[in-house]
């Protein structure tokens, strides 16, 4: 009785504490300043779409969302490309290499990303690299390869080996085998490492505020910086940039949340 | 991998020169395989391992980013440790907010699994719920919850007044004592549900015969929880601990996002500290010697977290 009690009253103080902040965000991005914090729960007197208007014609958001829609794709198929391609090879390694090849990468997960900001800064600069998307796809890259190769090579290494050996029978070369053989099998694991790569490198904050100053370049979080500075506390006209950085993430989240939950919690337990 | 190609892989490795056609077979195609790991190989050595080792050498020197770097030994090691009050401040909040965060963090996920275990239509639906945080960005989340947590009109003070709890509406984001209580509170919000399905997983993996035999035992449920659940599932709170630790140390994004450090770096942990020592006051040198000290600071954490869970099993 008692636990019966406290569950309910439990899962129903975390549920409104997760729908409040939602439905703060989403009506307030069709309400007028005022009418959000006066009456920030409250179904808008108008749904209007003036905030999305402004928004859109006041602000460099579009460019935003390109920018962060080129950056995160090119950062995604480049990792997912080449540590698939590695973690195959690291898989089939007889050799010690293979192993210390492996050390090599997974030792990067233990650091967070912030302990080398001074190191990669100065390296970029040197080479030219700062307020370039192309610098950040190759920040984002670098630094998501030991996670994916560590998830990767971990799933390459269960596929039996008699499954190379009859391909190698016929006559399959080692690209041959990735291609034909080690890819296909891969699908789910390698769609919940893509899945995983996206949701970090869509909201990351921490590369695009050291590398880009040039507004017409930000990244959606980073500019999301700027709009809180210049609307000041402008909060309708924030939630509703808010909106436009979420937006594709959520219609993902809701459209595959098995693959969203699995691909995130792999990400999660195996870094 | 199975025992067969194990013993294939040792016998290549420690005997290269017992080579019959196999062998050469299989050295030969390392080669090609060595290849594939080129790409990813050249870019983290370039990029990350090489940038991350170029700290090191930074972290001796006093350089403010623009001229020469100049060497001056271990000073900016001894000056954190001897005559740095904020690094001392700002260690002391990374200790509080880690150990706030894991705690609940551990706890509420552990709880709510416990509640949403059973794939029922509504247990399955408040995953889905509890989960939603996980996939929005660090900066939205904080920019929402400066809105809830605004002192004068936001909506907690609002409701906390409402219902005569004046004393407790603080400025939340703006007071030296409870502004990183606050944002600790908000990295558990974000996070929670995701370490809850990890618990989901390890839990729904304990077998049932457990529950029935305590059961016929006349076991109360806190009692199944602490015989049966808790040990059960000790791997996985070491799994959710060493996770959430790691992601507290991470939380540069929300923090800097919410409250910059502020007030008067009383919200600042380490790897916000590292930022705003190189980007806001230009000591590079200082801030890489900062580095240095939070990579020594996780590995010790590190190693004592394993010490304590392998006492445990």
């Amino acid at each position: 009785m008692i636990y019966k009690v406290g569950r309910a009253f439990g899962l129903t103080l975390f549920s409104v504490l997760i729908l409040i902040p939602v439905l703060v965000v989403v009506l307030g991005s069709f309400k007028g300043d005022l009418e959000l914090m006066t009456k920030p729960l409250a179904l808008p007197e108008r749904w209007s779409f003036d905030n999305y208007r402004n928004l859109l014609e006041g602000g460099q958001i579009a460019n935003n969302f390109k920018n962060s829609t080129i950056v995160t794709l090119f950062s995604v198929l480049l990792t997912l490309f080449i540590s698939s391609l590695a973690s195959f090879g690291i898989a089939r390694i007889i050799h010690v290499s293979g192993k210390v090849l492996l050390l090599l990468f997974t030792m990067g997960l233990a650091i967070p990303a912030a302990t080398s900001i001074i190191g990669i800064y100065q390296l970029f600069v040197t080479l030219n690299l700062t307020n370039t998307l192309h610098g950040l796809v190759i920040i984002n890259v670098a630094s998501t390869l030991p996670i994916s190769i560590f998830i990767l090579s971990a799933f390459f290494r269960q596929i039996p080996t008699e499954i190379y050996e009859s391909a190698a029978m016929d006559g399959a070369k080692p690209f041959r085998l990735y291609r034909s053989v080690a890819l296909p099998l891969s699908r789910p694991s390698m769609g919940a490492v893509a899945i995983f790569l996206f949701v970090i490198t869509w909201n990351d904050l921490l590369y695009p505020l050291l590398l880009i100053t040039r507004s017409d370049l930000k990244t959606l979080p980073l500019a999301l910086i700027d709009y809180r500075g210049e609307y000041a506390i402008n909060f309708s006209m924030i939630f509703t940039a808010v909106m436009v950085a979420s937006i594709p993430m959520v219609v993902m989240y809701l459209a595959m949340q098995k693959s969203f939950v699995s691909g995130l919690t792999a990400g999660a337990v195996k870094g | 991998m199975s025992k067969t190609e194990a013993g294939a892989r040792k016998g290549a490795s420690s005997r290269p020169q017992k080579s019959g056609p196999r062998g050469r077979l299989a050295r030969s195609n390392d080669r090609a395989y060595f290849l594939m790991a080129i790409p990813a190989l050249l870019v983290y050595a370039l990029f990350y391992l090489y940038p991350t080792l170029t700290n090191l050498r930074y972290a001796f020197s006093e350089w403010d980013g623009l001229q020469e770097a100049k060497f001056i030994g271990f000073k900016n090691f001894t000056r954190s440790l001897t005559n740095d009050d904020t690094f001392y401040k700002v260690l002391g909040n990374n200790i509080e907010f880690t150990g706030l965060v894991v705690i609940f963090q551990t706890a509420l996920s552990l709880l709510f699994a416990i509640f949403l275990l059973k794939n029922t239509r509504a247990s399955v639906a408040l995953r889905t719920l509890y989960f939603f945080p996980t996939i929005l960005s660090s900066v939205s989340v904080a920019m929402v919850w400066q809105f809830l947590y605004e002192p004068n009109l936001g909506p907690l003070n609002v409701f906390l007044n409402s219902i005569g709890l004046d004393f407790l509406a603080l400025n939340w984001l703006g007071s030296e004592t409870i502004t990183l209580r606050a944002v600790a509170f908000t990295q558990v919000w974000f996070h929670t549900g995701q370490m809850m399905v990890v618990y989901i997983a390890g839990l729904q993996q304990i077998p049932q015969e457990l529950y029935e035999a305590a059961e016929v035992d006349g076991a109360t449920r806190w009692q199944q929880f602490k015989s049966v659940t808790w040990p059960m599932a000790l791997p996985t709170t070491a799994v959710v601990m060493a996770y959430t630790t790691i992601q507290s140390f991470r939380a540069f994004d929300l923090i800097y996002a919410m409250t910059q450090g502020g007030p008067n770096n009383s919200s600042s942990i380490l790897v916000t500290l590292i930022y705003l020592t190189a980007f806001n006051e230009y000591r590079f040198g200082y801030a890489a010697t900062q580095s240095i000290y939070l990579i020594v600071f996780i590995l010790v954490l590190t190693a004592i977290q394993r010490r304590l869970l392998r006492t445990r099993y």
